[in-house]
């Protein structure tokens, strides 16, 4: 009996709703404007992305000329600061296996064409080679670090290191660039024959670097930083030392004369 | 409550984003950029000023353009927009402070899918003139940028010891490093929240009594 009335009841209710919607059905559409054809809508979109994009050329031709010349004053003051007393720089590319000095680009399409290895060679005041700012990067903890130090071509001692993009977990990671203890690391580590990653107090040989307690994994990347591009570059930085017969200003091996 | 009179109709559509209508606290709306980059009291303020920018000036430019633009492609045109003014900003972050845009990083993009300002362009500017947009647009910023340094400045104050990179305490001060990393986000959002929600309640209870 219960099931059979509340069955009836259903159907009863569903029977309205029908109605009602039939009665709905009819009314929106006498109401509602006839829909745009889809020729409209495309133009719409397309003049709304036309406008779109004026304002971002417009925007990116006024900001692009400001946003470059940041990144260069970024990169002329990490190159100062890992080459303690330099003063000015050429930026050297890799051609056949060998260092040539960039000529600054007039052709503007080369420039974009593709990222060219690049490394600096710092002179000081004297207009004496100093040592070499080299780039590189490898993945940290939470993303790709990248950092520039400052090597010494003929001690073949780092003299210098600095860290220019890090994700690197804010109060942990983040002391290979915050913590000055660290830094004290890179003033004359020795490359040869590979760089070596110790516990904290424990350092004993000159090409070991202390890690940083709680950011082992980001001090270990930075060291695994220097021996990649160490590798990719020591046997051409040699070369171009020899060929030129430059004599490169060395603090350190004077030291110890 | 009373509507409001048309005298203060503007007043109204300003003050309801700061706190009535608060986009973070009550309508939890662009719960990524409040969680993500409130670490430092300077990024919260910088988000929330680059959100400001791209929320007034796309309802602007929706109320001006809301007779033009078709009904059946009006979100994908709001977008069109929005993403049109997060792109500028970016631009013009990094041309002018590059600090801020290498800190903010890829969450200045994320502007572009915040629900607070798609939703403010469907619900509103859509809907009104251009004068009471730009208010309502004020005013929903205002309170987005308020939201953010209510739960920025604490976190940056307990997990590093600073506000606004001024250091507030001697070598004695351990920071809870814990405030600055992600969880920290949370705590902070949710302790705002429950405070929020007391607040409201109680207030509502208090009209009850009133009216009994």
């Amino acid at each position: 009996m219960g099931i059979k009335s509340s069955r009836e009841l259903e159907d009863g209710s569903s029977n309205q709703i029908l109605m009602n919607q039939k009665q709905n059905n009819i009314a929106p559409q006498i109401i509602e404007e006839k829909e745009p054809s889809s020729f409209k809508l495309i133009f719409a979109l397309g003049i709304a992305g036309l406008i779109s994009g004026i304002i971002l050329v417009g925007t990116y031709i006024y900001t692009d000329p400001l946003i470059k010349a940041n990144k260069e004053a970024a990169m002329q003051r990490a190159i100062f600061k890992v080459l303690p007393e330099c003063t000015s720089y050429t930026a050297l590319k890799l051609e056949d296996g060998k260092l040539i000095e960039k000529v600054a680009d007039t052709d503007k399409k080369k420039e974009t064409d593709k990222e060219e290895l690049l490394i600096y060679a710092g002179y000081n005041a004297n207009k004496q080679l100093i040592g070499f700012a080299i780039p590189g990067s490898e993945p940290g903890f939470q993303d790709i670090i990248g950092a520039i130090f400052g090597y010494d071509g003929t001690g073949k001692v780092i003299i210098g290191f600095e860290v220019l993009e890090s994700k690197e977990t804010p109060g942990l990671g983040d002391k290979i660039f915050k913590d000055a203890d660290f830094k004290t690391n890179f003033t004359s580590l020795v490359v040869e024959p590979e760089i070596i990653a110790v516990k904290k107090g424990q350092k004993q040989n000159p090409n070991e670097v202390e890690t940083i307690t709680g950011a082992t994994i980001s001090s270990k990347a930075i060291v695994r930083l220097l021996n990649k591009t160490m590798a990719i570059w020591q046997t051409t930085i040699n070369e171009y030392i020899k060929q030129n017969n430059i004599t490169v200003i060395n603090k350190h091996e004077q030291a110890r004369k | 409550m009373s509507k409001p009179e048309n005298s203060n109709q503007n007043a109204h559509e300003f003050l309801k984003g700061l706190w009535d209508e608060n986009p973070v606290f009550v309508a939890v709306l662009g719960m990524c950029p409040a969680l993500a980059v409130t670490n430092t009291a300077i990024n919260s303020l910088a988000m929330g000023l680059a959100t400001t920018f791209v929320l007034v000036c796309s309802s602007i430019l929706v109320s001006l353009l809301k007779s033009v633009i078709p009904k059946q492609v009006r979100i994908t045109a709001y977008i069109i927009i929005i993403a049109t003014f997060v792109t500028v900003v970016d631009f013009l972050l990094a041309a002018f402070t590059p600090a801020v845009h290498k800190e903010l990083g890829a969450f200045i993009a994320l502007i572009v899918v915040n629900c607070l300002i798609l939703g403010r362009q469907e619900a509103f500017a859509s809907k009104n003139t251009v004068g009471l947009s730009i208010l309502d647009a004020l005013g929903m910023s205002a309170g987005f940028t308020f939201a953010m340094l209510c739960i920025g400045i604490p976190r940056e104050i307990l997990g590093s010891g600073s506000l606004f990179d001024v250091l507030l305490f001697g070598d004695g001060f351990e920071p809870w490093v814990v405030m600055i990393l992600p969880p920290g986000g949370f705590f902070m959002l949710g302790f705002l929240l429950l405070g929020f929600n007391w607040y409201s309640q109680k207030k509502k209870e208090r009209e009850l009594m009133k009216k009994n």
